[in-house]
């Protein structure tokens, strides 16, 4: 360890074994144990090499249109009364979210390692248009995995993906969502060791990948950063974002997870409700256990066989977390809070009013939130939210559930 | 005192002969047939039997044993009713080893201490955990040896020969040899990429050998025997017993049936000597 890092840093993770604490770690079947260490090493090389940050720079800066602009949002701040609210912009990236700021770099990573032909799963879509996108963009042949239920509630991103030049598999295993996509996806890498790099979509999955997608999403944190003192010339007070797997609230946070007085606020997907079986809230309705490589929080039952996540947004849908949020969780550095299905739902169409812009259903969870605490807030008090994806995918669910509620 | 183990694979070579694995996934088509079908095994041939602890998401497991591990979770099947099952053989049997494949999150969810007391009072002889790769060794494999249980571990063709010692070095009973990069019943085994990890595997360790993953037919069992001590037949087995627990025969003649059917490789395995 460097003398330069703070002793107590929360930053100091995962250690070499991937381990957050107790979360995280390498499980998986030996076939693979070979690559993940070669994988490890070629990520260990590019974090020194100049030319790969070069290129990582310049990809971010000119293909996905970084920096991503942090927004006053005025209307939303006059409407509800209390805190002063920023939105970092992500969803102004290429491709409408932040999935493509990971992708970007693990491509990068892929070609240095001379692998020809890129997997990667998908839930809502958002992760395999971004790698898709990164795939035509680098002329590697790609390949989607896909639950067949995910297939059908997500028509428009299958068939940008496959206008992309990806090839999509449904799969039909276990439940046919997104849990079984990564389980195919992983039976795809342990039969294609050769040639394939996986491009896995959230800070989850076997070590290095947890700290490789953080690293590469915390250009969403080291940002924010820096814009807000810029604008505000002090840090700010709060930061939510929305919580699946965990990619970009990790993003954002991990470069404040130092700064004491920066409250962090992780908002799970709730769902029907944490009393009904029907949520996405490994943290706040699930307990510690070993799925896709890593030891994390799931949603499982009594006898540990997984279960199946509900929410109402896609990219939600997963029954397990990074393993550093449930670290972050365990050791109370950030909050992780549930907002379900219909009160997303009210915030999607409360920030398309007022604020013009229409946020995708994973973010309207953080506005959900967002809108329960900003009013019992001073003026002086800056929140800032993660616009992580922007909402066209979702309007015809969103159609269908006004029209169910109102009927 | 030599694990069960130990002494079937001794007096395999004793007698000059080469072992039959089988393997069926606890729980189906049923819990009742399952017991059966294990009870029936050793007299069908088995020198070991393997039996699968079902997991709802089996990332090594290609489409076969998925649907089987799903159907057997429908059953009801749990880490208890398996024990249970075993006890109930062990009744009947004192000798064929039973090891156990399965996944870590079940086991991890039960109490690793309760899990393995449990197995040594149903007469449960060893473990394979696909997904603990030796870094993870202090989790169940340590533990697991201190209660007197062996643990199996899997060797695949991607593994290193830097990784090969450290993989060896605590594992016990025999040595798991994956036929192939790849997922249970998936691709077909490959008789060169065996050879080659079996040879590495030899110069790391001294315990025999088992192959599996891929093996489709009595006669790629029997190539496979060439250099390995034992194989293991999984996927195929647990096809066939699904297709005739699916059938519309008379009950009592399934299982005459599915021993027929095992019958078939164990008579061709039992065929091969040693070299």
């Amino acid at each position: 360890m460097s003398d330069l890092k703070k002793p107590n840093s929360f930053k100091n993770f995962p250690d070499e074994h991937g381990n957050f604490g107790k979360y995280g770690g390498r499980f998986v079947a030996e076939t693979l144990m070979p690559l993940l260490i070669e994988v490890n090493r070629a990520w260990e090389s590019a974090q020194k090499s100049k030319k790969f940050k070069h290129e990582l720079n310049y990809f971010l800066d000119h293909f996905v249109g970084r920096p991503s602009p942090l927004y006053l949002a005025e209307r939303m701040t006059e409407y509800l009364n209390g805190a002063k609210i920023y939105f970092k912009r992500d969803e102004l990236n290429h491709t409408g979210a932040h999935k493509i700021n990971n992708c970007i770099g693990q491509i990068l990573l892929a070609k240095e390692m001379g692998k020809t032909r890129i997997i990667a799963e998908t839930g809502a879509g958002q992760h395999g248009v971004a790698t898709a996108t990164v795939a035509a963009r680098f002329g590697m042949d790609c390949i989607i995995y896909m639950g067949h239920t995910d297939i059908d509630r997500q028509k428009s991103n299958v068939f940008r993906m496959e206008l992309l030049g990806a090839k999509i598999i449904p799969v039909y295993s276990g439940t046919g969502t997104l849990k079984d996509a990564m389980n195919e996806a992983l039976r795809d890498w342990v039969s294609n060791v050769d040639d394939t790099f996986y491009i896995i979509g959230t800070a989850a999955g076997p070590h290095p990948y947890p700290e490789m997608v953080r690293e590469f999403q915390s250009v969403i944190g080291k940002e924010t950063r820096e814009q807000i003192l810029n604008l505000e010339n002090k840090l700010p007070d709060t930061l939510i974002a929305c919580v699946g797997g965990g990619s970009n609230a990790i993003g954002l946070f991990h470069p404040f997870l130092d700064d004491e007085n920066v409250d962090l606020i992780g908002v799970e997907a709730g769902g029907k409700g944490l009393k009904t079986k029907y949520h996405a809230s490994s943290l706040n309705g699930g307990r510690p256990g070993i799925l896709h490589g890593n030891r994390t929080y799931l949603l499982q039952d009594d006898d540990g066989q997984i279960s199946d996540a509900h929410s109402i947004s896609a990219g939600l849908d997963y029954p397990g977390i990074g393993p550093e949020h449930s670290w972050l969780h365990d050791i109370g550095r950030v909050k992780y809070v549930s907002i379900n299905d219909n009160e997303a739902l009210d915030a999607f169409q409360m920030c398309s009013r007022i604020e013009g812009i229409i946020p995708a259903l994973e973010p309207s969870h953080a506005l959900a939130y967002l809108s329960k605490l900003a009013p019992k807030l001073n003026k002086d008090h800056i929140i800032i939210m993660n616009m992580c994806g922007r909402g066209d995918k979702d309007i015809f669910t969103v159609a269908e559930k006004i029209k169910e509620k109102n009927s | 005192m030599n694990s069960r183990i130990f002494e079937t694979f001794l007096k395999l070579k004793k007698n000059n002969r080469k072992g039959f694995i089988p393997f069926i996934t606890a729980g189906d088509p049923t819990i009742g047939m399952s017991l059966d079908i294990i009870k029936s095994l050793p007299k069908v041939g088995a020198d070991l039997i393997e039996i699968g602890m079902p997991f709802s998401d089996p990332m090594a497991d290609g489409k076969i044993i998925q649907a089987s591990s799903l159907r057997a979770l429908k059953e009801g099947i749990t880490i208890e009713k398996i024990l249970e099952m075993i006890s109930k053989f062990r009744q009947e049997n004192a000798t064929t080893p039973i090891v156990l494949m399965g996944y870590f999150n079940p086991i991890y969810n039960f109490g690793i201490d309760k899990f393995l007391s449990y197995c040594k009072e149903s007469g449960v002889d060893g473990l394979i955990i696909v997904d603990l790769p030796y870094e993870h060794d202090s989790e169940l494999c340590i533990p697991a040896r201190k209660s007197g249980l062996d643990f199996i571990r899997l060797i695949a063709p991607t593994t290193t020969d830097e990784r090969m010692p450290l993989l060896l070095n605590q594992s016990s009973g025999f040595v798991y040899c994956i036929s192939l990069s790849g997922i249970t019943g998936s691709k077909e085994a490959q008789i060169k990429v065996v050879n080659d990890t079996i040879h590495r595997i030899r110069k790391s360790s001294d315990l025999p050998i088992a192959v599996g993953f891929g093996i489709k037919t009595p006669q790629q069992a029997s190539e496979m025997l060439l250099s390995a001590d034992a194989t293991v037949i999984g996927s195929i087995i647990v096809e066939k017993i699904n297709e005739i627990y699916s059938s519309d025969k008379e009950d009592n003649k399934k299982l005459k049936l599915i021993n027929d059917f095992i019958n078939t490789f164990s008579n061709e395995i039992h065929k091969q000597v040693r070299n």
